[in-house]
């Protein structure tokens, strides 16, 4: 009877339970631009909930790929979707990484996008052929995110962080953050 | 068996270069010539150790008996490392680390390209992803390259030291080792002469764009992916290794 009363309390179906590690992934930001969730930057792939034989709790599975191979924020990502759950009651987790196929800016949702320019950082603009390895390719109109002017310079390809490159507005004189495709 | 210590060998060959060239470069941190560069080549060293990290764990998954990333990188000896000779050279001035990261990286970019069909669904994962950060080393190498070679004397006779110093170590990145050619035959390694002629290509074209000319040298140094090294290795390995040595299992 009384494990009967302890399932009823906890009688929630799996996709309530799915519904609410992703709000509560939703939470979990990235620690190098904090305006981001794991969820808009896009890394949280899939999750998957079994239920833990002969009892009411459920074993979480969420399956993270990394932005770029070496950045350090994943590892703080994982850890933080971590607490975040055990937070949350969860104590059954397992996060495991995928590598293919590879992350891309595309994955990016729109939300984050605008949070991200927002911030004052130029959300990655669609793919183009910039992602060829032929030198001195003519260079794609990143906008301005304070003045929205497309009358910028390209600074350094590499940034801040390994997702970024660097320009500078001509009109406004800003010097801003493109986090570049890929 | 021994179709699991090869691509064990085999992967620790990927993982020593990732793991050797990223440590040199990250040499340059805080020593680049303008800020921007000093920010360039710290990128890429992470992006190495990225890789390298990636190489690693799945070398340590295969070979099981508790072998880490960590043990695989700090507790191996210099005769252990299978890295090519090229990727040890001390840095030398910017443009030699600028020409034998445009050598390296073009080497890995069409590497990378053919790996990512390995029979190997891990190496061609790794590889898959590590090919679009390449793309930019790539890209960044041989820009360098050619504002160098083509720039003022000065930076064209450091850029003809620097072909002269490099180029008999660039022959070693398609010589197969052992481990190699068993890989091509059991389906998961590349075939090495298949990208020789791509990169001839991309180089020759960068030297024309740089006015450079190719050396017709065509002794090569060989012997790194088969763990004969130069001097320079073990002083890299007694610096990077010295923490974990004196400190067994220390961390952050
Ligand atoms: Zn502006």
């Amino acid at each position: 009877m009384e494990i009967i009363t302890k399932n009823s309390t906890a009688n929630n179906t799996s996709s309530e339970i799915n519904k609410r590690i992703w709000e509560i992934l939703e939470t979990v930001p990235d620690p190098e631009v904090p305006v981001l969730s794991v969820i808009d930057l896009g890394v949280v792939r899939k999750v998957e909930l079994t239920q833990v034989p002969t009892s009411t709790c459920w074993q979480v599975e969420v399956f993270v790929t990394p932005t770029y191979t070496g950045c350090p924020a994943m590892d703080v990502m994982k850890m933080s979707i971590r607490m975040a759950l055990l937070q949350q009651g969860f104590t059954d987790i397992i996060i495991t990484q995928v590598l293919s196929p590879a992350w891309t800016t595309d994955w990016m949702s729109d939300i984050g996008k605008q949070k991200l320019k927002a911030y004052g950082i130029t959300p990655p603009q669609y793919k183009q052929a910039v992602c060829t390895p032929d030198s001195f390719q003519q260079e794609e109109a990143i906008p301005c995110p304070l003045c929205n002017s497309y009358n910028t310079r390209l600074v350094s390809q590499f940034g801040s962080t390994a997702c970024k490159a660097l320009y500078q507005c001509n009109d406004c004189k800003e010097p801003f953050d493109y986090f570049k495709c890929h | 068996m021994m179709t699991k210590q090869n691509l064990i060998d085999y992967t620790l060959h990927l993982a020593d270069n990732a793991l050797i060239i990223g440590h040199r470069n990250s040499e340059w941190c805080g020593h680049g010539p303008i800020l921007e560069q000093d920010i360039a080549i710290s990128n890429i060293a992470l992006d190495y150790i990225g890789q390298a990290r990636n190489f690693y764990q799945y070398a340590a998954q295969l070979q099981g008996n508790a072998a880490t990333e960590d043990s695989l990188a700090y507790l191996r000896d210099v005769v252990d490392f299978k890295n090519c000779l090229l990727v040890e050279l001390p840095n030398g001035d910017w443009g030699q680390t600028i020409l034998r990261q445009f050598f390296f990286s073009t080497y890995q970019y069409f590497f990378f390209q053919q790996l990512q069909n390995s029979l190997d669904e891990q190496l061609a994962a790794i590889a898959e992803k590590a090919l679009k950060e390449v793309t930019y080393h790539v890209r960044w190498s041989s820009e360098w390259a050619i504002r160098l070679g083509d720039g003022t004397e000065e930076s064209k006779q450091r850029m003809l030291l620097a072909v002269d110093e490099l180029w008999s170590y660039t022959g070693e990145m398609f010589q197969e080792a052992g481990y190699e050619r068993l890989a091509v035959s059991e389906g998961y390694g590349i075939d090495l002469t298949s990208i020789k002629n791509s990169w001839d290509a991309k180089i020759k074209s960068v030297f024309e764009e740089a006015t450079l000319s190719l050396p017709t040298v065509a002794w090569m140094q060989s012997g790194g992916k088969e763990g004969q090294h130069s001097e320079h290795l073990g002083f890299v390995l007694g610096e990077m290794q010295f923490l974990q040595r004196a400190n067994p299992g220390a961390e952050w």
